[in-house]
């Protein structure tokens, strides 16, 4: 089955150009919601889970990127929890942690894979 | 010279007072000896009850013997003064100790009232005076199921708090018809009811005890005037205090018709050289039940002592502030109603369960009391107004109505306080007092509770003590930080002056200027708002997405499913019919819930965000714009109908509230601004609850300013009067662009008004006589933003780059499967899909 492929390969998503930087996209991996970000100021990309676990709806990709001391994080555009796209816990609460994914820039492509 | 000899009957707090005020006067001068017969040195009797919540006698101490025997004070504990002889000057003990004075203080108190009910004397029968009472209670409490306090008081709550604590199921049964019927109203009284018993406490009021007999199910039987009764295991009497004078009345001393050591001004009793304070005196008839007062008696007879006359004792306040069995009450001044002519505003909440009366004088100038259970927050500011009989701000009510979200709400600037004002009463700390401990390098609250105690008695006036000390740093030139946030050291209105005068276009070019960091969802979309302002650029700029809110972000109010509502602009509430059929099909194509809003104007929900550009595209082809409900910019302008149709209508407010809607629309600005535009007196448009409110006369437009209507409706200032249509337009051009420049993130005008310094009157000096020179600038500003409006969705339908952005995945077509809907009174409404697909990793 291609999700066990998927799970150790890296797999295209978009071309890079197709971020907005300093904002959010959502990509469809193994028939997963993945919110996409891109930093411009440190050129870094991240891949967390989409869907708000507070909210309970699919739209973290459509958050604002923030950062607080060293930390960067998205701040839900529902109730505004932030969490930290490194690693996706949240630093409001600890009732929820978003699954986070790897994610890389290959040859101008997004290439996301199941974290390691 | 020899010391005079001191001789203090009574170690309570009061008497303590007098102790620690006369040692601090000159402590070579006296020599101080006290008597008392409990077998501890004075405790805080009014935090008696953390005993229950764990608090030790030791905590609750005030001093230890080690203070005295360093200040040379001498203590005799467990040894009661039974006699006095005036004549040798002597005091006599039970234990036949004989000490004379130069001069006497008695400071012996209260007792509590225990009503003369046959069988009251039994053995878990209790009062609430002192530690070992509350240790009986403590042992009674290990052998009881059941426990009845009698009083519904302050002290007969507090003493049913502490029962909860024991864990044995408590009732309290109070004589009148109210709780706290002294400081309460009825109101007050019955939500206090309500809270204490949605706390498992059983209140029963209307009851008066005749007799304590022996029980069936419990350990006693109580039985009522009214033939009912109540079983229970142990008994609390906290049916109030009498003043402690056994021993004055056994001596001659001069005592009232129902008790209480009259005393003057000076505290001197009716016997020369006997001083009276604190709860055993009686003063103008009056005993004071309360510390603060007992702690100004012994100021006043400490510095009579002292050779100072002019000191006097003159009444005090009877306010109260506390927290009862976790429910926040407080009582200012008259609540009865006895001040001839007293009118009320009543606030009654009784979801959230929040009771708010104030009583005004009959010109509605003054403040005659207060009434505040369930949220006590507005005590501080209310107790100034009341104790230095300041003038009520123009709407009063907005003292005790809820401040809306974000918004502060109406208090009492600090800075209006007089020096003398009173702002910690328990150690009777003055604003001057924490002025002159500010000047003195006093830059914290831990510092100003070390130098001044204010703060550290009652605790209730914490928040204002830190107003006041954050005012006299500010006053002082020290920064009282009003950052934004992490990534900029500047206020909303700092940056919004760097935004102008430095002419920058962006938020990184911002960041690079005068910020450090990323930003955060703080300062992006104010700092997106302010740029909106000033350049007017289309919001959706690849340098400008990042920035926007969640709304602004995708041109639509994001809803709680995720979806967006959609609402076409329809100037001044107008619409053709064909209009309304275009919206109607374009609703009925997509699916959408459909809704005429407060507002004159239609909402559509549920809209996803990939169909979104779609419904806007048919929307912008039949002619609407946007109608910017998602921005923090010109929302609606309502209308009535006007002299077009009305027969009482005197000029066309439709068509100027078309006029008025076109010129401001897309406009960002610190907040929403809504308008309201009525054709005549009447009033149908509600326009002074809007932030600009039009209405027109027969000589002009009357303007309004500062209106708003939600959780704190505020009516609008009147601005000017009998204005032309060419002023009017002048007048709201600079207004509008001067809250832009000067008002807080996220404040609406009528919180902008009511903290800017000179209110209206100032308003009107900037914008009519122009005092700062800005009214051009301001002009050109807004004639800018007027030049440069676009509507954002005609725009936006027009790139087929910014189109990208609307689609659910940047890799497929496919769209949110996490979507539910179900159908109501023929409608979609969302529902929470099966959480099936939540990823939970908490370990």
């Amino acid at each position: 089955m291609t999700t066990q492929l998927n799970n150790t390969t890296w797999t295209d998503i978009c071309p890079v150009k197709d971020l907005t930087p300093d904002a959010g996209i959502c990509a469809l991996f193994n028939e997963q919601q993945v919110a996409i970000f891109l930093c411009q100021q440190s050129n870094n990309v991240y891949a967390v889970a989409n869907f708000d676990p507070f909210g309970e709806a699919n739209v973290l990709s459509r958050g604002i990127i923030g950062s607080t001391q060293d930390t960067t994080y998205v701040a839900s555009p529902l109730y505004k929890q932030r969490f930290n796209l490194e690693t996706g816990e949240c630093l409001d609460s600890d009732v929820h942690k978003l699954k986070t994914f790897d994610i890389r820039i290959e040859n101008e492509q997004v290439q996301l894979k199941e974290a390691s | 010279m020899s010391k005079q000899r001191i001789v203090v009957v009574g170690n309570g707090m009061v008497g303590h007072k007098f102790i620690d005020t006369i040692i601090g006067n000159d402590e070579s001068h006296y020599e101080v000896i006290t008597f008392s017969e409990e077998s501890r040195l004075a405790y805080d009797r009014v935090q008696l009850s953390y005993f229950f919540s764990g608090k030790t006698a030791d905590d609750l101490a005030l001093t230890d013997e080690a203070y005295y025997e360093e200040n040379g004070i001498k203590f005799v504990l467990n040894d009661k003064v039974v006699d006095l002889d005036f004549d040798n000057r002597n005091v006599i003990t039970a234990s036949g100790r004989v000490e004379s004075y130069d001069k006497l203080v008695l400071a012996t108190g209260s007792y509590p009232f225990v009503p003369p009910i046959p069988g009251n004397d039994q053995e878990h029968c209790h009062v609430y005076r002192t530690i070992d009472d509350l240790e009986d209670i403590t042992e009674s409490g290990k052998s009881s199921k059941v426990g009845v306090v009698i009083g519904g008081g302050l002290l007969g709550l507090e003493a049913g708090n502490a029962l909860v604590n024991l864990g044995v199921e408590t009732h309290i049964v109070e004589f009148a018809p109210r709780l706290m019927a002294v400081q309460l109203d009825d109101g007050g009284g019955a939500l206090l009811k309500r809270k204490i018993e949605d706390l498992g406490v059983q209140v029963h009021t209307e009851k008066a005890t005749t007799e304590i007999v022996a029980g069936t199910t419990s350990r006693y039987r109580m039985n009522f005037a009214d033939g009912s009764h109540l079983e229970t295991d142990m008994i609390i009497f906290s049916a109030g205090i009498r003043p402690q004078d056994e021993l004055a009345r056994k001596c001659g001393i001069p005592i009232g018709e129902r008790g209480g050591i009259v005393i003057d001004n000076h505290c001197q009793t009716g016997v020369k050289d006997v001083y009276a304070i604190g709860e055993c005196a009686l003063w103008e008839n009056f005993i004071f039940g309360l510390v603060a007062p007992g702690y100004q008696m012994a100021k006043v007879a400490a510095a009579h002592m002292h050779g100072d006359s002019a000191t006097e004792f003159t009444g005090a306040d009877m306010s109260t502030k506390l927290k009862l069995l976790g429910v926040d009450v407080a009582s200012i001044g008259e609540v009865h109603g006895s001040t001839p002519g007293a009118q009320s505003y009543t606030y009654n909440d009784e979801i959230e369960q929040v009771y708010k009366r104030l009583i005004v004088s009959a010109d509605g100038k003054k403040l005659v009391g207060a009434v505040l259970v369930g949220d006590a927050e507005a005590y501080g500011t209310l107790l100034q107004l009341k104790l230095n009989d300041m003038t009520l701000p123009a709407n009063p009510s907005t003292l005790i109505l809820p401040s809306s979200g974000g918004e502060e709400s109406a208090g009492l600037g600090v800075d209006a306080l007089p020096d003398t004002a009173a702002i910690c009463s328990c150690f009777d700390v003055s604003k001057g007092d924490i002025k002159e401990a500010v000047a003195a390098g006093c830059c914290s609250m831990g510092e100003l509770k070390a130098s001044t105690k204010a703060a550290t008695g009652c605790g209730g006036c914490t928040a204002l003590a830190k107003q006041v000390l954050d005012s006299e740093l500010a006053n002082l030139g020290f920064e009282v930080k009003k950052d934004i946030c992490e990534h900029f050291a500047y206020s909303r209105q700092e940056l919004a002056d760097i935004v102008r005068v430095k002419k920058i276009k962006t938020f990184p070019a911002l960041l690079t200027e005068c910020g450090s960091g990323k930003g955060c969802e703080i300062c992006k979309p104010a700092v997106a708002n302010i740029l909106a302002s000033y350049w007017n650029d289309y919001v959706l700029e690849d340098v400008h997405v990042g920035l926007q809110d969640t709304n602004d972000n995708y041109l639509g109010n994001m809803q709680k499913d995720g979806t967006y509502s959609v609402v076409p602009r329809i100037p001044g509430g107008e619409i053709t019919p064909d209009g309304l059929i275009t919206i109607g099909q374009i609703a009925k194509e997509f699916d959408l819930y459909t809704k005429i809003t407060g507002g004159a104007r239609v909402d559509l929900f549920g809209a996803q965000l990939h169909e979104l550009p779609a419904i806007w595209k048919k929307l912008v082809d039949a002619g609407f714009e946007t109608g910017h409900a998602y921005g923090k910019s010109l929302r609606t302008v309502k209308s009535c109908v006007g002299s077009t149709w009305c027969r009482y209508g005197v000029k066309n407010s439709v068509g100027f509230a078309i006029d008025i809607e076109n010129r401001y629309k897309g406009l960002r600005s610190p907040h929403k601004v809504k308008f309201g535009v009525s054709g005549c007196t009447r009033e149908c448009a509600e326009a002074q609850g809007k932030d600009f409110g039009l209405i027109a006369t027969d000589k002009g437009w009357n303007l309004f300013v500062g209106g708003n209507g939600g959780m704190r409706p505020r009516h609008g200032d009147l601005f000017a009067s009998d204005l032309t249509d060419e002023q009017l337009r002048t007048y709201v051009d600079r207004i509008y662009m001067f809250y832009i420049r000067t008002a807080d993130r996220l404040q609406r005008t009528s919180v902008w008004l009511e903290n800017m310094e000179g209110g209206i009157e100032y308003l009107r000096e900037v914008i009519i006589e122009d005092s700062l020179n800005i009214v051009a600038e301001l002009e050109a500003e807004m004639e800018s933003n007027i030049q440069n409006y676009q509507c954002e969705w005609k725009t936006t339908i027009e790139d087929p780059e910014k189109l990208k952005r609307f689609k659910h995945y940047i890799n497929s077509d496919a769209v949110d499967t996490g979507l539910a809907f179900k159908v109501e009174r023929d409608q979609r409404f969302p529902v929470k899909k099966d959480p099936i697909q939540i990823i939970e990793l908490t370990e």
